[in-house]
């Protein structure tokens, strides 16, 4: 990373692709993004723990925990999903709830289910859950839904609303072995739009799925077949938040009303899209590990796009 | 289809084999007898299957080997044929009794596509 990578002109809207990648890459030195109003900038860590607590309803989001992961990218998930868990209990304002945006589990075995469900009960917030595709490894997310979402019927998708948000639980992982893509299916779509419809144009929506709800980059199963679909039902909307995890990494995109945002994980990092052969657990030294995962509050005020600010654990 | 190929279906661990030399010769001699005509084996590298496509005659053991750190599965897309989680390290081995093409996915990572061909 040169000077001139780091000297980023922090208030362009357009960021290309490449260039946010490089921001990306650099989150990695301890360095904490906030999006407003969908232009990134970059905050160190005390600076984000300074900055005055906004006065919008406030929010977190976790991603991909991978418990049950032992390799050598991170021999311990259980300490740090606990360091993201203490990150939140440290936020300048308590958050309102969590979501937790999937692969709470690396295998979807009983035991790597009853040691997350063990720690994240230390979370004095509710949690959201929606499952990744670790989540829903041979039995269609059985488990799953009876550890974490038992409430839940049909497909197991769901929305609510809070602080004035509508919140979209959508699920993205299910229709792999089915259709031999990744998506929504036709059934949830349908639901969308229907659940869509009782809500005013001025509603802030925040949608929430494990995989990347834009082709970020598919070659890798970074995107969502039938999100199209979807996005054409929020389009009307005047502020859309899309939050997705599954690819261990902040990757921003806004498309007019809409933001796109991927998440950390509290595990492992991925490379960056296209960098080496294949996605998957990357190992990086064992004391940068903790600047490559993070949590993300979301502040989300009336009248205003969501400001996003991702903390790393370092 | 239910029955599909599967005569025998096992996670074949190392530990497995290992546990069964040392505990029980009458094992040993089971596994023997259902031993199966030959066998193969796909590399899962990268998050690709090498080789994508592989023909066999029938009674071939076909064996999923995962190389790369993350978990894969191999499943069928009408479901008749689907392995559990194989992690990095592991392996998964099915017999293919029946000809025929047999397309194959992970279930993980949807854009990873195989066949075994069967004649």
């Amino acid at each position: 990373m040169t000077e001139r990578d780091n000297g980023m002109e922090p208030t362009r809207a357009n960021l290309g692709r490449r260039r946010l990648l490089k921001c990306m890459a650099w989150a990695g030195t301890g360095i904490v993004w906030t999006v407003a109003g969908g232009v990134p900038r970059s905050l160190g860590l005390g600076e984000a723990f300074a900055a005055p607590a906004a006065d919008g309803f406030t929010f977190v989001q976790i991603s991909d925990s991978h418990i049950g992961f032992n390799k050598e990218a991170n021999p311990d998930p259980n300490a740090t999903l606990q360091a993201a868990i203490d990150r939140i209990s440290k936020l300048p304002k308590p958050p309102a709830m969590v979501l937790h945006t999937g692969d709470v589990t690396h295998l979807s075995k009983p035991e790597e289910f009853d040691t997350a469900a063990g720690i994240l009960k230390a979370v004095k917030q509710d949690i959201h859950y929606i499952p990744g595709e670790h989540d829903v490894i041979g039995d269609d997310g059985k488990q799953y839904f009876e550890r974490f979402e038992p409430k839940i019927k049909t497909g197991g998708w769901y929305s609510f609303d809070q602080g004035g948000v509508h919140f979209v639980g959508m699920i993205n992982v299910l229709t792999f072995a089915k259709a031999n893509l990744g998506g929504f299916g036709s059934e949830q779509l349908e639901w969308l739009e229907k659940d869509l419809k009782g809500h005013s144009a001025s509603t802030p929506i925040v949608v929430f799925s494990h995989v990347p709800m834009w082709p970020l980059y598919p070659e890798w199963g970074w995107s969502t077949d039938d999100a199209p679909q979807a996005m054409s039902y929020l389009k009307r909307f005047g502020s859309v938040t899309v939050l997705n995890g599954h690819i261990h990494q902040v990757v921003q995109k806004v498309e007019g009303k809409v933001t796109f945002q991927t998440a950390m994980s509290t595990a492992f990092p991925q490379p960056v899209a296209g960098q080496g052969p294949a996605p998957g657990p990357m190992k990086v030294p064992a004391d940068k590990l903790r600047s490559v995962l993070g949590i993300r509050e979301i502040v989300i005020e009336p009248q205003k796009s969501a400001a996003v600010t991702d903390v790393t654990l370092a | 289809m239910i029955d599909f190929l599967m005569r025998r279906v096992l996670v074949v661990g190392t530990s497995a084999f290992l546990a069964l030399g040392a505990a029980s010769a009458l094992a040993q001699q089971r596994l023997a007898a259902i031993e199966p005509a030959g066998s193969a084996e796909i590399s899962i590298k990268n998050f690709k299957f090498v080789p994508p496509s592989l023909t066999v005659m029938p009674g071939t053991a076909v064996t999923w080997v995962n190389n790369d750190e993350e978990p894969h599965n191999v499943v069928s897309p009408d479901r008749a044929f689907r392995s559990k989680a194989i992690d990095g390290g592991e392996k998964f081995t099915a017999v293919f009794d029946k000809p025929g093409t047999f397309k194959y996915i992970c279930a993980v990572h949807p854009q990873m596509r195989g066949e075994i061909i069967v004649k």
